[in-house]
């Protein structure tokens, strides 16, 4: 029991201050019918280091790692290089087993480094004020549409076909569940979505992504002005933050909330969890923000220091009035996002975005050449849609079984749409290499 | 960006080599305590902490939306990045420096196992949607996490994907609200029973939702008044959200007659297992009629907090509950995983999701691992070592604190300020005391139904030498306290802290929250000392 330090000597000595003759006697006030008298059945005991390595090793094994085949997969989650640094830093004990900064005096680490993730954030997108961080991009997209919400006192919200579909899902369980009204415009596979007839005096806010699901890049300029001219917000969603290295931010379109997944920058695939979701909006609407808010100020001997601040917009100051009710947020997933930006800087940010682009292009030029494969996209970033000659979902199979990671089928998040059956949506990051490419470009061929 | 900073003699928050300043330094460092900069006060142009290759030429299919400024990201080598971020660490308290008792929030040991395992790689590096064919073992790893907190906590199923535990909540009440609905009963029911000394997610969340909050008092012994309850029900109630172990530490005494009561008039028991740790291994939470708690994976199971997160906060569900739980599922067919997403046909009626891919995982990895360790009978004396630890505290300090309640507590000790009564000091100036005695403080003025309240968790962590040493602080600090002229010292507190008190109303009426060139407060404009 190499975690618990007290021994049956200390046990029965603390006993006895207590005045306690058991330690059952302290589990007095649980009702007799719910106190089990031992362990709880039909589970192992403890386990040394070892073996528990072990037995992880061995469900690590069972799986095909990104790094032992060509890789080529997005849809919100991409694959990356962390620098070693990164991680070295987020296992500092001093952050990794920190609470939430509620005494600033002695957490000004977790204070500063935040302060800088909210800077580096309303630089990226363009906008004039970020929080602390949301779980991620996928549930901070439903907290902006509830924001939008209060802020224009509406309650109905336009959803762009082009929003990644489990994020439309999200959005759709709040609407039933919390009561407004959600319009989901048909899947846009193409890019081809206009959306500014669609709003009216009625709507809250329009979602749309950029790039969107499909890869798309769109300028959102003229759809900002028309949600403004009828009293709606305009909320961006970037799920590879990577792409603001390169494209216009949504700021600069009239965004006025902007959610990004942040994995992309820091932070390890992981299977889907945990990521960073960064929340950045105006001025004007930071006290209708949820999640928590870093700010400075000075000490009593007037020194710069940060706090916690506007804090009266949370749960725990203001229960059921409430602009949301998160409370933990993604607080180590933030420090990995600022330390690994900080590494790259404008410059290698910059180059990093373009590296991308420059092999999804590459990508994107051998897999025209595959005879019944087009690609659908006019422009995107580092991730396309390409249309297959028969069901995607069989395509992908049929390379995994030759141990290549060929992209999604667009039919898993959007089941039950023949329109969307031969669909696969492709992504090239820094990651990839020539190495990687022949393959997939080979077996595809085989495949099809 | 701020270019003519001299890092050698003028950082942010100190002053001008020659000057004296608060430490009494030329640097305004402090030994191991090093005065240190925004990033952005630190970069230059031509720096840059990593080495990436040329891009090769294509053409740009950007649509013309390439950016056209720069984003103002400053530049900075790796060394530098490092020590940056290194000094920050070294203003942190952290559960690996000391005795943490946060109350409510269980500061127990995270062992570094689980960050080995959770990056080994086809674990770590998985992408959430790889061919489930090649995702078993991660597949096999979920489903093994979910057998643990389903046999520990005696509850059918498990719904994994809530990120923390105010994100569980949202799930478990929703999942009311689906069963609700089934019955045809979801107009009628729109009230939400909580204690007064519930944690601020609960209303937050039965808000959200559109349930209408309505407060239970608690009875002089720090429980559920049991007869006001019984009097708040009726065919308006969806449920009750209750925390138990409370959140003044103490087991609710009642809570089969409050499940029974509750189930009677026709609603649901959320239970809000953010004191799962009291009683891990010990008591099921099914034995006592929950239909519905989260789990944070952050407390109980030693997930890291980092700062703020992230967390986990998968939900038990009872039987009547269970057909509701949000995609995704993940079944077995023979020996073959997969995962149920939207729109897939399952044994039930998902009340849709709440979160892209399948939960956080890496929470999972780390969780599992820490429970594999302990193992069932180690779980067990989890709970009993927390509890004990607690009553330790309590016993060894009730003559000089003033204990809330009366009787045994269970995994933390509750007091209030009535110790302090007239010497001047206030629970607030107390916490901060016990900073300067390097301590982090318990929790304050939470829970709310108790005046000054002082919330102390030890947890199972702590050596009992730990313990007598954290208590001889607390009963000098209380001893200093009680003279009655000390309040001044209290109220300077902390002395020795990184920063002393900050000004957090100046902080909330002129919001900066965020780096601008013109934003330096005063005494710290780096542009202004280097001109001086």
């Amino acid at each position: 029991m190499r975690y618990l330090p007290l021994t049956d000597a200390d046990r029965r000595e603390m006993l006895s201050v207590i005045g306690a003759k058991s330690v059952d006697e302290l589990f007095r006030d649980v009702p007799a019918s719910a106190r089990l008298a031992a362990k709880v059945g039909g589970l192992p005991d403890h386990q040394g280091e070892l073996e528990v390595e072990r037995a992880f090793q061995g469900f690590a094994a069972k799986n095909l790692s990104p790094a032992a085949a060509p890789f080529f997969i997005g849809a919100g989650a991409y694959r990356h290089h962390v620098p070693a640094t990164v991680d070295y830093m987020i296992q500092r004990g001093e952050f990794l087993t920190s609470y939430t900064p509620y005494q600033p005096e002695i957490t000004q680490g977790t204070l500063q480094y935040l302060f800088e993730f909210q800077t580096q954030v309303t630089l990226l997108t363009g906008m004039e004020v970020a929080n602390a961080s949301m779980y991620d991009g996928s549930t901070g997209t439903t907290e902006a549409v509830l924001m939008a919400n209060r802020v224009t006192r509406r309650h109905k919200a336009l959803i762009s076909g082009g929003l990644h579909p489990q994020y439309r899902s999200i959005i759709e369980t709040a609407a039933k569940w919390e009561g407004f009204t959600a319009n989901f415009s048909k899947t846009d596979a193409e890019g081809l979505e206009d959306l500014i007839a669609s709003v009216d005096r009625d709507t809250s806010c329009v979602v749309v992504q950029n790039p969107s699901f499909f890869g798309h890049v769109r300028d959102f300029t003229k759809l900002a002005e028309a949600c403004h001219a009828a009293g709606a917000l305009l909320i961006v969603v970037v799920t590879e933050v990577v792409s603001l290295g390169l494209l216009m931010p949504p700021g600069e379109m009239g965004a006025d909330i902007v959610v990004c997944e942040g994995q992309s920058i820091g932070n390890g695939l992981g299977f889907g969890g945990p990521y960073v979701g960064l929340f950045a909006t105006r001025d004007k609407y930071m006290r209708q923000m949820p999640g928590r808010l870093v700010g400075e100020t000075v000490d009593a001997d007037g020194q710069r220091g940060f706090v916690l601040t506007l804090s009266t917009r949370e749960q725990h100051i203001r229960r059921e009035k409430a602009t949301s009710n998160i409370c933990t947020n993604a607080g180590l997933c933030a420090l990995a996002f600022t330390v690994h930006l900080t590494l790259l800087g404008e410059a290698g940010f910059a180059r990093l975005a373009e590296l991308n682009h420059a092999k999804a292009s590459q990508l994107a030029d051998r897999l025209v050449a595959v005879p019944g494969v087009t690609v659908l996209n006019d422009s995107f970033f580092n991730e396309f849609t390409v249309k297959l000659p028969k069901p995607a979902a069989e395509v992908v199979e049929a390379l995994a079984a030759k141990r290549i990671l060929g992209g999604l089928p667009v039919s898993r998040l959007i089941p039950n749409d023949p329109s969307v059956a031969n669909l696969l949506l492709v992504a090239a990051t820094e990651t990839a290499t020539e190495a990687g490419m022949d393959p997939f470009v080979a077996a595809l061929k085989e495949v099809l | 960006m701020v270019q003519s900073l001299d890092r050698s003699q003028g950082r942010a928050g100190g002053v001008s080599a020659g000057s004296a300043n608060t430490h009494g330094t030329f640097t305004g460092n402090r030994a191991l305590q090093i005065e240190e900069p925004l990033i952005f006060e630190m970069g230059q142009a031509g720096r840059c902490g990593v080495d990436l290759p040329e891009p090769p030429k294509v053409k740009d299919r950007l649509n013309g939306l390439r950016r056209k400024g720069e984003i103002g990201l400053p530049g900075l080598s790796e060394p530098q990045v490092v020590q940056h971020y290194t000094r920050l660490s070294q203003k942190n308290y952290a559960i690996d420096m000391g005795v943490y008792p946060l109350g409510s929030c269980t500061m127990k040991h995270n062992p570094r196992i689980n960050e080995k395992v959770a990056r080994l790689a086809g674990i770590g590096d998985l992408h959430p949607l790889q061919p489930v064919s090649t995702v078993q073992g991660a597949l096999e790893l979920i489903d093994s996490l979910a057998h643990w907190l389903k046999t520990l906590t005696g509850m059918p199923a498990v719904a994994m994907s809530p990120a923390a535990g105010a994100h569980g909540e949202m799930c478990g009440m929703m999942a009311i609200a689906a069963a609700l609905e089934a019955k045809g009963e979801r107009a009628q029911r729109r009230t939400v029973l909580a204690p007064e000394s519930a944690h601020g997610t609960n209303p937050a969340t039965a808000a959200a939702l559109g349930f209408v909050v309505k407060p239970i008092p608690a009875n002089d012994r720090g429980r559920v008044d049991l007869a006001a309850l019984k009097a708040a029900l009726g065919p308006d109630v969806a449920a009750i959200m209750l925390t138990n172990p409370n959140t003044c530490g103490l087991f609710e005494s009642e809570i089969v007659e409050i499940s029974k009561a509750v189930h009677e008039a026709g609603g649901y028991f959320y239970c809000d297992g953010a004191n799962f740790n009291a009683i891990v291994g010990r008591v099921r939470p099914g034995d006592l009629g929950v239909d519905c708690m989260h789990i944070n994976l952050h407390k109980t199971f030693s997930t890291p907090h980092g700062g703020g997160g992230p967390g986990a906060g998968p939900v038990v569900l009872s039987a009547a509950l269970a057909p509701y739980a949000p995609y995704p599922w993940i079944v077995k067919n023979g020996d073959k995983w997969h995962v149920a997403e939207d729109g897939a046909k399952v044994d039930g009626l998902p009340l849709g999701r709440l979160k892209a891919f399948h939960g956080q995982m890496g929470m999972f990895t780390r969780a599992l691992a820490y429970i594999m360790s302990h193992g069932a009978d180690g779980l067990k004396q989890v709970a009993e070592d927390a509890v004990l630890n607690a009553n330790y505290v309590m016993a060894a300090l009730k003559d000089v604190m003033s204990p809330a309640f009366e009787g045994p507590c269970m995994h933390e000790a509750l007091f209030d300020d009535s110790f302090l009564k007239d010497t001047g000091v206030s629970t607030l100036d107390f916490a901060k005391a016990m900073i300067d005695e390097g301590y982090h403080p318990m929790t304050m003025y939470f829970p709310l139904v108790v005046h000054g309240a002082m919330l102390i968790e030890p947890t199972e962590s702590v050596a009992k030498e730990d313990l007598d040493q954290f208590i001889g602080a607390l009963r000098s600090l209380t001893a200093k306290a009680k003279t009655g002229t000390a309040a001044d010292d209290f109220k300077a507190a902390p002395l020795y802290s990184p920063r002393r008190r900050l000004d957090e109303t100046l902080a909330a009426r002129k919001p900066i929250l965020r780096w601008k060139p013109s934003n330096n407060p005063p005494g710290t404009d780096p542009l202004k000392q280097a001109a001086e």
